[in-house]
């Protein structure tokens, strides 16, 4: 027993990252309609900008309180990865969007190869590692949750709770929410368009830099190609929950990093990706709009 | 009628799209504080106008200039579609409805007042720390959507999803949206079509109210010649593009050449159409 709530735990935390990830995907498919296949590496980048950051400010002031650099590297890897993401919508995207439907999806996936190398040749091609900064474990009836773990799932709830906020009860979130839903009746309201899904891509962004950062944090290392699985697995949440659904993506991201930590303590660990993506299937084939998703009515 | 100060004028406007000439040199003006009808066969053009006028469609040729009560100008067909609701303050229906189905009818309402808000909130920032000014700005704007709530005689529905609102009070909840929007003309596309009787004398009594208790002018375009002749103090027609008539609904009730265009040509002049038809192409059939 307590090695399975132990398992459950693990696979929380993973399921906090993934979710974070998929936010991002789900809130740019559900305004445009567009599926962002260099979210994954913009969420490396958010990595590399939190380690940065770290380097950056251990060597100025070497004593920094762990509390204090964490807080740090969290907001400057959201800033600058949500500058990055609106001069790449700016500048990939939004010249496409008259387009047809696949063009901004093949400049995604052009615009991930780009940064993934972009951040092989800055960074160089090997595995950065970030001293441990937080090894504290706390003994719970048997089940050991490191302080890592607490602070993820803190960051995740509370990141959660404001984005949830601000689309639910923000004139910014109502806009996102009439863009959505017909974005030339919202520019007939006077809603700038634009400048509205520029900042859903910066929102995106953020939360995936926090889950950069966080995923630094937890496994200690980050290399210039650890955007493409997460992504792809933050990915298949979104779709698993129900795209264009906030609730939905991190309910996704959940149920992913609890079926990956389960058979990998129950099962082989070298299939559990094959079992992942197995239930995305199965899910798939009796609710093709994801668990949250709405599905589409035609009214005629 | 009321003094002839134009708020809306259009000037030598055309609009092509590859051979056809949708509009061709049109020119007309709508008056500060009038109902103006826009009116005219199907495919006479009417709606092209209005998406010209809206931003939708850059125009081929033409000028359309609004003038604001304040006395400043703006050339409508060089704007984006969001700016002329934002600093130009013309706002507009569709002939199809389309509110936000998703969103209830209270936020229908709102976001139509995004712009204000999102400045009041410091773009969502000071909004989320709680500031007054975000506060105040928000209590107002839900009064600003109560008041017009309780002009279309939606208040008992406010939170419903608009979706689910019967079709005429989906056409009141339209109107009432876009005059959310401030503005200081309105452009209505067929606002009575698919109404029931009692559902258009209703919108007539909206429309009116519209008129005289914020001066906003209005511009609609209508097939329903009750409503026409009934609320709009000035009458515009269009056939193929070109206007053919312009002026107070008896006059125009009364031109000979806008009752050709709805009814088509006499009787008695069948004859020489006929022989017209036969010259251009001989022995052709119909």
């Amino acid at each position: 027993m307590e090695y399975f709530v132990q398992q459950v735990v693990n696979g929380l935390t993973l399921g906090s990252i993934y979710g974070l990830i998929a936010i991002g995907y789900t809130m740019v498919y559900g305004i445009i309609g567009m599926v962002n296949f260099a979210h994954g590496d913009i969420f490396m980048l958010g990595g590399f900008a939190a380690l940065i950051v770290y380097l950056l400010l251990v060597s100025l002031f070497g004593g920094i309180p762990i509390a204090l650099a964490l807080l740090i590297m969290i907001l400057v890897a959201m800033v600058m990865t949500g500058l990055w993401n609106w001069v790449i919508e700016k500048m990939a995207y939004r010249p496409l969007r008259g387009s047809f439907r696949l063009a901004p999806l093949i400049t995604a996936i052009g615009m991930s190869i780009a940064l993934s190398n972009f951040i092989q040749v800055t960074q160089g091609p090997r595995n950065k590692p970030i001293p441990s900064m937080v090894s504290t474990v706390y003994e719970v009836f048997g089940i050991s949750i490191s302080l890592k773990q607490i602070i993820i799932f803190v960051v995740t709830a509370v990141l959660l709770t404001i984005f949830w906020y601000i689309v639910n009860h923000t004139p910014l979130g109502r806009a996102q929410r009439a863009t959505e839903q017909d974005r030339k009746m919202a520019a007939l309201l006077g809603i700038d368009v634009d400048k509205t899904i520029s900042i859903t891509f910066v929102m995106g962004a953020a939360l995936a830099a926090v889950a950069g950062t966080m995923y630094l944090m937890y496994y200690g290392v980050i290399v210039f190609t650890d955007g493409f699985t997460p992504g792809v697995k933050a990915f298949t949440a979104a779709v698993l929950g129900g795209i264009g659904s906030l609730p939905g993506a991190v309910l996704g991201g959940l149920m992913i990093g609890l079926i990956e930590s389960l058979w990998s303590a129950y099962f082989t660990i070298d299939y559990k990706d094959v079992a992942t993506f197995s239930i995305l299937a199965i899910v798939l084939i009796f609710k093709p709009s994801g668990i949250l998703g709405r599905p589409e009515v035609e009214k005629v | 009628m009321m003094t002839k100060d134009p708020i809306l004028k259009v000037e030598h406007l055309s609009m092509r799209f590859g051979g056809l000439m949708a509009i061709n040199d049109l020119s007309f003006e709508a008056y500060r504080g009038n109902i103006t009808a826009l009116i005219g066969p199907n495919g006479a053009g009417k709606t092209t106008v209005f998406n010209c006028i809206t931003g939708f469609y850059k125009p081929t040729m033409g000028m359309i200039t609004m003038r604001q009560k304040a006395g400043k100008e703006f050339l409508l067909e060089r704007m984006s579609d969001f700016e002329v609701t934002r600093d130009a303050k013309v706002a507009r229906t569709f002939q199809n409805i389309r509110l936000f189905s998703g969103l209830t009818v209270l936020e229908n309402l709102l976001v139509a007042q995004h712009n204000k808000l999102m400045l009041a909130s410091g773009y969502t920032i000071l909004g989320l720390l709680g500031f007054p000014a975000y506060k105040k700005a928000a209590a107002e704007s839900i009064e600003q959507a109560k008041y017009w709530l309780d002009k279309a005689s939606l208040t008992d529905r406010a939170d419903d999803p608009a979706g689910d609102l019967p079709y005429g009070a989906q056409r009141r909840l339209e109107i009432a949206r876009a005059m959310c929007t401030a503005p200081e003309f309105l452009c209505l596309d067929e606002p009575a079509a698919g109404l029931n009787p009692r559902e258009s004398l209703a919108l007539n009594e909206l429309l009116r109210s519209i008129r005289s208790d914020t001066g906003t002018s209005i511009l609609l375009i209508e097939h329903d010649m009750s409503v026409v002749m009934e609320i709009s103090d000035h009458v515009v027609v269009l056939e193929y593009g070109q206007k053919i008539s312009d002026g107070n609904p008896e006059h125009v009730k009364n031109d000979p050449k806008v009752i050709a265009a709805y009814l088509g040509v006499e009787d008695d002049e069948v004859d020489e159409v006929i022989e017209e038809i036969e010259h251009i192409a001989p022995g052709g059939t119909l």
